[in-house]
């Protein structure tokens, strides 16, 4: 093995927003399979009864309950766009360099706003009661 | 010249000894989870302070009822595909690997057999 040529392996390339989106796109759904879990709580919580709902509503509410859940939204709502994006790659859109840096940027961008607007819209409500 | 033999070209599969089933899903289940979800997100967004009975009620809406059951398998058959091409990437253990893909497609699979329980006894008026 020793002094055969290697491919060059992926540590010696300089991250670049092409290469960071994807990752982050295996990333974010490793993060939110994890989440899938909290979904089939709050189902099988309130299908027992108003009691274990209650336990589950407390539970969620909790202040680090809701960081995790702020990182599953961010999460949901990137592989939701960088998706987007994977499906019109496999449709033949977007291969153009200067395309799949824009459609990038824009995915970041769409991520951040619609994680600030789902949680203005949760603070507000809490507010409000 | 081709190096395939007679039975490998009959079968038209490659070195992955399977076709596009895995990917088609993938995009498949892909597609019905971006509605599904906005769906989702939307409707618990309008719906953050409900109380138990009417989150009942919400569920027990036919049409709530069939697109959360959608929203469930679609995921959770998407989280089986996608776990699945991460465990084979970056675990070369063979035992490790295989184990890993055993527990999450039993596991992820009786998630979903769970939330689908847990929707129809809502559903049904047992919840």
């Amino acid at each position: 093995m020793a002094g055969n040529p290697l491919s060059p392996h992926l540590q010696v390339y300089r991250p670049q927003l092409t290469s960071v989106l994807s990752i982050m796109h295996r990333a974010t759904g490793v993060f939110l399979s994890v989440g899938t879990l909290l979904l089939l709580y709050w189902l099988f919580a309130a299908s027992i009864g108003p009691d274990s709902y209650a336990i589950a509503r407390s539970c969620m509410s909790a202040t680090l309950s809701q960081i995790v859940m702020a990182g599953w939204t961010f999460s949901l709502y990137f592989h939701l766009c960088n998706g987007v994006r994977h499906l019109l790659w496999d449709i033949g859109w977007g291969f153009e360099l200067v395309t799949a840096y824009r459609t990038g940027y824009a995915v970041v961008a769409m991520s951040f706003v619609l994680t600030a607007l789902t949680w203005a819209c949760v603070l507000m409500q809490r507010g409000g009661t | 010249m081709n190096l395939k033999s007679d039975l490998g070209r009959v079968r038209g599969l490659g070195s992955a000894k399977e076709g596009t089933r895995h990917w088609w899903h993938q995009r498949l289940t892909a597609i019905a989870l971006v509605p599904l979800t906005l769906w989702f997100v939307i409707a618990i967004l309008a719906r953050l302070n409900s109380s138990h009975t009417e989150t009942i009620e919400w569920i027990s809406f036919p049409l709530n009822t069939v697109l959360l059951i959608a929203l469930l398998i679609s995921t959770f058959y998407h989280t089986i595909l996608g776990l699945q091409v991460v465990i084979e990437d970056y675990v070369h253990v063979e035992w490790t690997k295989v184990s890993l893909l055993i527990l999450v497609k039993l596991g992820f699979s009786l998630c979903a057999l769970a939330s689908v329980v847990s929707i129809l006894k809502i559903a049904f008026g047992m919840g």
